[in-house]
């Protein structure tokens, strides 16, 4: 493992993480994974494979459901991130967009904006206008609603808020759970020239997605996660390529038998995989 | 015509201070997913702290103690009695909810050994005077109560719209785990809440042992269980909700006392049964509330 770079271009490095629900159900065994500064990294799965509960670790929120690290370490540049509250993570630069969009439906769309700079305490005006600015720089949608209840939004509109409302906070490391879960697929791609354009600013991207063929045209490296473990991990053209994922995450019809030029690993993952599905 | 006007003006007066309760058992909703059953305690609580306290150092200063010491005592409770085992666990609201009940047990208990068969004085400076209003004469308990309840609430509001705190508890009562990803302190925001809750119980104490009621006894406490039909009936979470609940309950109350004698058929004494009949009555027709436009549970 490399050491930690210094803070101006920090990293997030997750060594040998393991983490359990309820002290029971073990989630996550010995995942390590780098997102190196300013890049974008894939994180693909199956449902269950625990890319979720690796977010959830890095962002601190484990502990919301009734989780914990119990071995291994999180850290982003110099700060350690693991067993800390998601405060600490924000203002590390640290920000996850949740899942399913999950903007505040009874508050406006700006108050929503607000909440996004909560966790970095008094902030000038000047900077919140400039964050603001940003985000609608970004999504000149969400401008002309700004008075609007966020519950009345449709779904790719809730989920540019969900990533305006994150980049208030100014992020260096954005944490994306499934960005295109339910969209519309041109929406899809709309979301997808978001993250670039996100990346093009300067924010490194950790990008969970179930749609792989999105994510790993995004990516610049990707990991495969199976059941909890690191089962694969490369440049993300490489891992397109290779036969496992495209077998199973970019839907290509499977070979009838298992040639034997694949590598272990690669068949493992490939019966481990329908396993977990 | 008088009779009339003098009952709405006594129901305002008293919804007015209800609401000061009520928006005390929503914030603390609103915040936690608790129902605070220990409120009435702490109402007691800062109602004898200010007649304790205000021959010694003066009705408005005894005043202030009271309502710091109220907040301090409900924050307190919360930080270190109910978060102590779940920190912010969502899951753990109806035990916490049930560990308020223990609470209010212990401070009641000690509280009636204190006060005995007493009735306190709280030294309001308002005493039993009059004002003529138009054509009916009120108590000036009624009108402080009515002004500074309204001034009070309004701030309450402002502070939910303008402020980080406000933002942060709206947030968090929508979606605590999107919430911390936004970076909330669900602890500290959630016990600010408390603590606003006690201030104001602590407060209404005041109105509520003034003239023309005799003074703080022990059941004083009992009068939030008035203030719960209100919070319930408005629906639970919503604090304008509280705040419609109260005057009903109110001005249901007064209207059912001042005209006792033409609703005999109902029995003596209907106007402290009267808030729970409006309950039910309203719960029938709406039954989350009239401003619980959700269930009011959280999830």
């Amino acid at each position: 493992m490399p050491e930690a770079p210094p803070d101006e271009e920090p990293a997030l490095i997750v060594e040998g993480l393991d983490v359990t629900y309820g002290r029971a159900l073990s989630a996550l065994r010995s995942v390590s994974l780098t997102v190196p500064h300013g890049t974008v990294v894939a994180l693909l799965g199956a449902n269950g494979a625990g890319k979720t509960t690796l977010l959830r670790a890095v962002s601190g929120t484990l502990r919301l459901h009734r989780g914990a690290v119990t071995a291994g370490r999180v850290r982003y540049g110099s700060t350690e991130l693991d067993g800390r509250d998601p405060v600490a993570a924000v203002r590390a630069g640290v920000v996850q967009v949740p899942e399913g969009r999950r903007v505040f439906a009874g508050l406006t769309v700006d108050e929503n904006l607000r909440t996004g700079g909560l966790g970095l305490g008094r902030r000038r005006p000047a900077q919140v206008a400039e964050a603001r600015d940003r985000v609608f720089a970004l999504f000149p949608r969400l401008a002309e609603r700004t008075r609007q209840a966020a519950g009345l939004l449709s779904g790719g509109e809730q989920q540019m808020l969900a990533i305006g409302r994150a980049l208030m906070a100014a992020p260096r490391l954005l944490l994306l759970d499934e960005p295109s879960l339910g969209l519309a697929p041109q929406m899809v791609h709309r979301i997808a020239g978001v993250v670039r354009e996100i990346n093009a600013q300067g924010t490194a991207v950790l990008l969970v997605e179930q749609n792989a063929g999105m994510a790993l045209s995004l990516a610049d490296t990707a990991f495969v996660l199976e059941v909890g473990e690191v089962r694969l991990s490369g440049a993300a053209g490489e891992l397109a390529r290779t036969d496992a994922v495209r077998r199973l995450y970019l839907g290509e019809s499977a070979e009838p038998d298992h040639p034997a030029a694949t590598a272990t690993r690669d068949g493992a993952a490939a019966t481990e995989g329908q396993g977990a599905a | 015509m008088t009779t009339l006007i003098d009952n709405v003006f006594n129901g305002l007066a008293l919804g007015a201070v209800y609401a000061l309760v009520a928006l005390g058992f929503v914030i603390i909703f609103k915040a936690s997913g608790v129902m605070n059953f220990a409120h009435g305690s702490l109402l007691l609580l800062g109602g004898y702290l200010t007649a304790v306290l205000h021959d010694a150092i003066g009705f408005a200063a005894a005043l202030a103690l009271s309502v710091l010491v109220t907040a301090a005592v409900a924050g307190a409770m919360d930080r270190f009695l109910l978060q102590a085992g779940g920190g912010a666990d969502p899951h753990t609201a109806a035990v916490q909810t049930i560990v308020t009940i223990g609470v209010d047990i212990v401070i009641l208990t000690d509280l009636s050994r204190r006060i005995g068969g007493d009735l306190l004085s709280l030294g309001d400076p308002w005493g039993d005077s009059v004002s003529g209003l138009g054509p009916v004469t009120v108590a000036d308990s009624r009108i402080a109560a009515i002004a500074v309840s309204t001034a009070v609430i309004a701030g309450v509001f402002a502070l939910f719209r303008y402020t980080s705190w406000g933002l942060s508890l709206r947030a968090s009562a929508e979606d605590v785990e999107a919430a911390a990803l936004m970076g909330v302190r669900l602890v500290r925001v959630r016990t600010l809440a408390w603590c606003l809750a006690g201030a104001l119980a602590a407060l209404a104490a005041v109105f509520l042992a003034a003239f023309p009621a005799p003074g703080l006894e022990r059941t004083t406490g009992q009068i939030a269980l008035k203030a719960f039909p209100a919070a319930i009936l408005g629906g639970m979470s919503s604090p304008p909700g509280a705040l419609a609940g109260s005057l009903l309950i109110g001005l249901t109350e007064a209207l059912v006392a001042g005209y006792q004698s033409e609703l005999t058929l109902l029995g003596e004494g209907f106007g402290s049964v009267a808030p729970y009949a409006v309950m039910v009555l309203v719960l029938l027709v709406r039954p989350t509330g009239l401003f619980g436009a959700k269930a009011a549970i959280r999830v």
